[in-house]
């Protein structure tokens, strides 16, 4: 099986699936004959064209609305936005429209869009190239919000998600592009959306993350067995909607529960995979649920020293976990 | 008699191990507190590593040329007993060390040292008992286990879920009534000749008082918002308020006969009865003006001498006590007062009354006479100082000056009185006046408009 990075795979996903099926189109700012700004559809115009990687104006709202109008019609399109931070401009788009028109229409109009971001922190990149606005989507039915951790989740979950007859968010975290590095098959799969991965099977506590961050606490988590604390890590794959059962069931394994994200604490995620632990699983909690996160301001410095304060990072995992073990 | 430890001492910030240069004694030799035991070299200087107790060496753990790791075992020190009160000092970290690494051990250890120790139960290891996390609890109550005898590993000696759960697979599961000798706590005698304050008697002793239960066929009464406040006042006063108590009996034979001579006319005339009561409320009114301190309040860093002179009186009702307020007494006439005992009484019976109508009194007059008491202590009305119980009027032989014995009408006036506002002196004082005012009551000298 080829070993080959996040990206890749990212690329690979979008590239099989155009062969698949000539519905899919991508379109982005930058994303045709430079091949995107990370190089994340890089070789695609050659193969399949102008027509169908579509490099668009400066225009958030613009490329959001394209692509949900073309959904509409039956398209299945991929759109990029260049980075996460920019995406403000489409939110209106993609939650007045993208994420009601099943339901206003009582079924008789979808959108099957697919929006891809590079999110999250650590590249030096400031504060409009830093920042995790996942959570502004968490909360609209008819959204699914997806953020992959490995090279294999990030094409499986990627083909799910040009597949689902629903707008998802896809969120790549633009650290792990190159730094993460894993087996990809060559067949054609897929990994259901919904559905949360174990990461690592452990027995003293339970870490639940996501994203980059699933790399921290696996790292932190093969410190801590030099210990002999096991250390259970449940990756979400998918936040939104979170995959209750797989929270509840990684929750009560151990009864100590660290919850992680890179995203500002307070209204993050995590908060609502606290609360979901908080209603289903008091009777086998063993310490307070811990959260793991970055502090309650923009995300995040330029100096190199103030992103580090801001990012969390196998220390600081592996810190709060060692507290969480002796607790 | 106690075994201590003497351990490699860290000689030096980054220093992590000693190699024994020379031992300086050997087993079976006398040695005092900070005497030499033997050089240790490192990887920066040479030292002498001093006994941190006064006793005979015991064993050598190693070998000249021995290399050990920063708080290794280097000997051990028999210690001679009670003599040792510095040895007590160093023997607490030592054993809460080993509490910490091995729960039986620590145990064992505590009793061996508990001749010298005194109070030297470790902190930490007790710090977390008693305080479970809702999987603690559930798998004791699933598996019936006695979580006072199990040793918790988590930070401060916390039970964990996963401790639980190694019992429940080892099988070993500690039941209530089967505790082991080692995790009871000492006996109560030797407590108390220790001084040790022991958690365990104490929470025998709340267990000794806990709150009523109803058997069947009893009558539960929830507690309802008067009744509440009820409770809460009178504790209030009598936890916050040292209460002292005094009486007087004041022969009211005049009192009592004005008032039969003028009862009929009154009631004819004005249409409510002119009580007793009213004319004790009147007497006291015009005592309280001359003794202002009867008529205050405690105020923690003042005391706070009232005005005006508001009497609350109490009144009862089948199931709760209301104490409305008749406002400046001191101005009233007798009939004034007598017609607004009468107004507050129907309005406490018809349940008319309003909370302004029993705010702002200074001091309580009860008129307990009229359920036939003779003497009663009653509990101020907090923040007042004090209250004055009426008691009822009976006709008692009673000697007179002179020498002469008659049937006189007699009546107890019992004072309850704060004593942080209040001494006896002026309490007796202002009730020789009461009973002057009372006693000298007549048609002559008092009217009751």
């Amino acid at each position: 099986m080829p070993v080959m990075s996040y990206i890749n795979a990212i690329t690979l996903a979008m590239k099989e699936e155009m062969e698949r099926d000539e519905k899919v189109f991508v379109l982005g700012e930058d994303v045709g004959k430079k091949g995107g700004v990370f190089k994340a559809t890089a070789g695609l115009y050659d193969q399949f064209g102008e027509n169908r990687v579509i490099d668009t104006p400066l225009a958030e709202s613009a490329i959001a609305g394209v692509g949900i109008g073309a959904a509409m019609y039956g398209m299945k399109p991929i759109a990029e936005f260049q980075f996460a931070d920019f995406i403000m401009p489409a939110v209106n788009q993609i939650i007045s429209e993208a994420s009601r028109i099943r339901y206003r229409s009582n079924n008789d109009w979808s959108c099957p869009i697919v929006f891809r971001a590079p999110f999250g922190g650590g590249v030096h990149g400031a504060l409009y190239h830093s920042q995790s606005v996942e959570a502004v989507f968490a909360n609209q039915p008819g959204l699914k919000i997806v953020i992959p951790s490995t090279p294999y989740d990030a094409k499986g979950l990627l083909k799910a998600a040009v597949r689902d007859p629903d707008p998802v968010m896809f969120f790549e975290h633009k650290r792990a592009y190159r730094l993460i590095k894993g087996e990809v098959p060559e067949d054609d799969y897929t990994v259901e959306i919904g559905k949360a991965d174990v990461k690592r099977e452990g027995e003293d506590i339970t870490v639940i993350t996501y994203g980059l961050a699933v790399h921290f606490a696996l790292q932190a988590a093969e410190r801590l067995a030099e210990d002999g604390i096991s250390v259970h890590v449940l990756d979400l794959r998918t936040i939104y909607p979170l995959d209750k059962e797989a929270i509840i069931e990684a929750a009560k394994k151990t009864g100590k529960v660290l919850l992680v994200t890179e995203d500002n604490k307070e209204g993050s995620i995590i908060g609502e995979v606290a609360a979901i632990i908080a209603e289903n699983c008091l009777f086998d909690l063993d310490a307070p649920i811990q959260r793991l996160a970055g502090p309650d301001v923009p995300a995040m410095p330029y100096a190199p020293t103030m992103e580090k304060f801001f990012m969390i990072n196998p220390d600081k995992v592996e810190k709060a976990m060692r507290d969480l073990a002796e607790f | 008699m106690a075994i201590e430890n003497i351990t490699m001492p860290q000689l030096g910030e980054s220093v992590t191990e000693g190699t024994i240069e020379k031992w300086l004694v050997k087993p079976g030799d006398h040695v005092n507190k900070y005497d030499p035991l033997a050089e240790v070299n490192t990887d920066k200087v040479t030292a002498e590593v001093p006994s941190s107790f006064t006793g005979t060496i015991k064993e050598l753990k190693a070998e000249e040329g021995d290399t050990l790791s920063v708080g290794d075992l280097v000997c051990t020190i028999e210690t001679e007993g009670a003599g040792g009160g510095e040895a007590v000092e160093e023997a607490k970290p030592a054993a809460g060390e080993e509490a910490n690494k091995s729960p039986v051990a620590g145990s064992q250890n505590e009793m061996e040292l508990s001749g010298t120790q005194g109070s030297a139960k470790p902190a930490a290891q007790k710090g977390a008992k008693g305080r479970y996390s809702p999987a603690v609890l559930r798998l004791a109550q699933e598996h019936e286990i006695d979580l006072n005898q199990v040793e918790g590993s988590g930070r401060d000696g916390r039970i964990t879920r996963k401790d639980l759960q190694q019992l429940i697979d080892s099988g070993s599961i500690p039941k209530e009534g089967t505790a082991p000798a080692a995790s009871q706590p000492a006996s109560e005698p030797e407590a108390g000749a220790q001084g040790t304050p022991q958690p365990a008697p104490k929470s025998a002793e709340r267990k000794e008082a806990p709150p009523a239960e109803a058997a069947p066929g009893d009558k539960e009464i929830p507690v309802t918002g008067v009744r509440r406040a009820i409770a809460a006042n009178m504790l209030k006063s009598k936890q916050e308020a040292p209460h002292a108590w005094t009486m007087v009996e004041v022969d009211v034979t005049n009192l009592v006969q004005y008032r039969d001579s003028l009862k009929k006319e009154f009631k004819e005339r004005e249409g409510f009865n002119l009580t007793y009561f009213a004319f004790f409320v009147k007497a006291i009114s015009q005592a309280l003006k001359e003794f202002p301190m009867m008529n205050s309040m405690w105020a923690g860093d003042k005391i706070i001498q009232k005005k005006d002179i508001n009497i609350s009186i109490a009144v009862a009702t089948e199931d709760a006590l209301f104490v409305p307020v008749i406002k400046n007494a001191d101005d009233k006439s007798v009939k004034g007062i007598a017609r607004e005992i009468n107004e507050l009484a129907a309005k406490v019976r018809s349940g008319k009354l309003t909370s302004d109508e029993m705010k702002g009194g200074t001091f309580t007059v009860n008129n307990t006479g009229s359920f036939g008491s003779v003497q009663s202590m009653g509990i101020i009305n907090y923040p007042q100082a004090a209250i004055l119980q009426v008691e009822s009027i009976v006709k008692r032989p009673v000697i007179l000056e002179g020498g002469m014995m008659a049937p006189r009408d007699m009546v107890n006036l019992c004072l309850s009185l704060d004593h942080r506002v209040l001494d006896g002196l002026v309490c007796g004082r202002f009730l020789a006046r009461v009973k002057e005012i009372l006693e000298n009551i007549s048609k002559e000298n008092t009217s009751v408009y």
